[in-house]
């Protein structure tokens, strides 16, 4: 069942869909000026990130997302860029997302956190929450033990999960060909025992669909659905890849014609509800959201001592003589 | 430090093997909190390879009590998602030589998720696992791997040596708001049994117990072979020799504070532990010695350990677990030793 869709939905979502390209343009550019470390751009995929998140209830619903999809996630507040940026300049309080914002911090350890969010579904059927769990992953991660393990716990205990392959066609520099040589990505669900389906990753209003459909599918104690939607990464895998050493130059110019910012946008000018002077003000908004995120990512108080901070819920004794040591030795160098 | 339990505390209690203790506690905790859930392979129906969750599923129902497909990276990355989203999870990973294939949720998601998070989410969860020799397994169901485990920062690691204990600790570890590594000796499932006090019963962490009191050295040790080191105590008390017995119980946090009481007292120091040696715990005790308690050893401390091996087949396994006559000769050794 497709949820309603009103015109202030699509110009919503593709306001999100370029706020997340100009967070991540940005991002990108501050990576090149030294000040902040490695980030993945999200280029291509907002479609995908925007689309699902649009399905979801941010009251209800979790998000457990790998490391791109936080920039797309504005659906879930200001507060998630706030985080991701502060994340990207490498402060703590960037894994931070406050309760009760339903939002896991960035993976880094690809799959693990499909696990997660079998497990964040487990509880919300054992506390009869009515919410689901989606959980982004990329083609690359379909090649980990943990996304079979999740997969087939989740067919079992049917859980309200969501499980949503952000085919972007390369894990760094392996074409998805080499991931795999089933029939897609979606086709592995025929062995969890769920539903597997393909989807059109640059098209944001298919993927509300499908992820939707999902989602009324789980909070009808139907259990998982295994999405797979299909997109291209527009640019670098990081700000450390240099993706001319192997993407094909005119397999990335046929991506670019289907980019989903320009084929979304012409389609709400097709139908009327769009127009330059919005598209615009959108980005100009784009640019206000990552500059307050930087404002406040870059004014967080930090000290070296804080390195101790929220290992355990209260420190070992060791610990505190670690602490109290090293502030010791700070006082002594400065 | 603390002491064994006073005697008006063991009025009430009755004698139990350890794996009892551990069916009781676990019985208390879930009828005390719905939250906790009790899952992993083989434990629901069966009740466990060692009966440790037997009558659980019975009592509590198979959607708290749940066999899980056999996969240790799903039974600990569910566990962490349930920890998040509001229960109590207590998996049970079936050997803790399986845990190789889940490290990567252990020592990379539950140990760092609070610290990642900057506190939003706690990992609660108790995981039961157990190890150690002597009991003639197949490979990888008896090696001890504290000195892995012990690397992981944000993982507290328990290490039952008593029934009592085994009851106060993990109590202790399921009420944790922190990821706990329940360590529980094979060998001492059936062949540790002693009081357990009746009712509610908590052993705090970090604080050791003198398993018996001594003057001339102290054997340290740590699950099993706190009974082991204390039979070669008793040896030496034939002989008029006053050899103590510190069983650390917790690994994480440590007791150093007991340690280096042990030191200050007999100056000679013998470490046991079943693993290898090579950057082992063993070896962070006597290090940790080192920076506290040098200038009153008497002697060089020594380690009882396995050996730089991997663990091996059970025709060789006796040689390689500390047993009464290695350690009393490290004893010896110490008690002979002169500058």
């Amino acid at each position: 069942m497709a949820p309603t869709l009103h015109n202030e939905d699509l110009v919503g979502i593709l306001c999100e869909m370029i706020k997340a390209r100009i967070a991540s343009d940005r991002l990108w550019s501050l990576q090149r000026q030294g000040r902040i470390g490695t980030i993945a751009p999200i280029n291509g995929q907002e479609a995908t990130t925007v689309g699902a998140s649009w399905a979801l209830d941010p009251a209800h619903d979790w998000v457990v997302p790998q490391y791109r999809e936080p920039m797309g996630l504005g659906r879930y507040g200001p507060e998630i860029l706030h985080r991701f940026t502060a994340w990207a300049i490498g402060h703590p309080e960037g894994g931070h997302i406050p309760d009760p914002i339903r939002v896991f911090p960035p993976q880094i350890s690809l799959a693990t956190q499909i696990l997660h969010a079998v497990g964040l579904a487990w509880a919300l059927k054992m506390r009869k929450e009515p919410g689901v769990a989606l959980t982004f992953f990329g083609d690359g991660s379909t090649s980990e033990g943990d996304f079979y393990e999740a997969g087939n716990l989740a067919g079992v205990l049917e859980v309200p999960v969501i499980f949503l392959c952000s085919n972007n066609q390369w894990a760094i520099s392996t074409p998805a060909s080499r991931q795999t040589a089933s029939a897609g990505f979606a086709a592995k669900a025929e062995a969890f025992g769920i539903p597997g389906v393909t989807v059109d990753g640059n098209d944001p209003i298919a993927v509300l669909e499908v992820v939707g459909a999902a989602r009324e599918r789980a909070l009808a104690g139907h259990g998982a659905t295994l999405i797979e939607a299909i997109n291209y990464r527009l640019g670098a895998h990081t700000t450390a890849d240099d993706p001319t050493r192997y993407v094909p130059a005119d397999e990335l110019a046929a991506a670019q014609e289907r980019d989903p910012l320009v084929v979304f946008r012409r389609q709400l000018e097709d139908r009327g509800i769009w127009d330059r002077s919005m598209q615009a003000d959108a980005e100009r908004s784009g640019e206000v959201a990552i500059d307050e995120a930087w404002a406040w990512a870059t004014n967080l108080p930090l000290q070296q001592t804080d390195l101790f901070n929220h290992v355990f819920a209260s420190p070992t004794p060791r610990q505190q003589q670690q602490q109290r040591d090293l502030t010791e030795y700070l006082r002594g160098t400065q | 430090m603390s002491t064994h339990p006073t005697s008006s505390q063991l009025r009430n209690e009755e004698t139990l093997t350890m794996v009892s203790a551990i069916n009781q506690t676990l019985m208390s905790e879930m009828q005390r909190d719905e939250r906790v859930m009790v899952f992993g392979e083989d434990v629901a129906r069966s009740g466990g390879v060692f009966r440790a969750t037997e009558g659980l599923m019975a009592r509590f129902g198979d959607d708290r009590v749940v066999d899980m497909p056999l996969a240790e990276a799903a039974i600990l990355g569910a566990a962490a998602g349930l920890a998040a989203g509001g229960m109590v999870p207590v998996p049970e990973i079936q050997f803790l030589g399986f845990s190789y294939q889940a490290m990567h949720q252990l020592a990379g998601q539950i140990a760092r998720f609070r610290y990642r998070t900057l506190g939003r989410f706690n990992m609660g969860i108790t995981i039961r696992a157990p190890f150690g020799g002597g009991v003639r397994t197949p490979e990888l169901h008896s090696d001890s791997l504290e000195g892995q485990l012990t690397n992981i920062a944000g993982l507290k690691i328990v290490t039952p040596a008593t029934a009592a204990d085994a009851k106060g600790l993990l109590t202790e570890a399921i009420r944790d708001p922190d990821p706990v590594l329940f360590l529980e000796p094979l060998r001492g499932y059936r062949g540790i049994k002693g009081p357990v006090p009746s009712g509610e019963y908590r052993v705090p962490f970090g604080q050791a117990r003198w398993a018996v009191a001594g003057d001339d050295a102290t054997i340290i040790a740590w699950s099993y072979q706190v009974e082991v080191a204390t039979r070669v105590a008793r040896r030496f008390a034939e002989q008029g020799i006053s050899v103590g017995v510190l069983d650390l119980r917790t690994l994480v946090p440590l007791d150093i504070a007991s340690i280096v009481d042990a030191v200050e007292r007999t100056g000679r120091i013998v470490v046991v532990e079943e693993a290898v040696p090579t950057g082992g715990f063993a070896a962070e005790i006597i290090a940790t010695i080192n920076e506290h308690a040098f200038y009153s050893l008497e002697a060089p401390p020594v380690r009882v350990s396995g050996f730089d091996t991997p663990y091996p087949v059970g025709m060789l396994e006796d040689t390689y677990v500390p047993d009464v006559r290695r350690i009393e000769a490290a004893v010896n050794k110490l008690l002979n030793a002169t500058p």
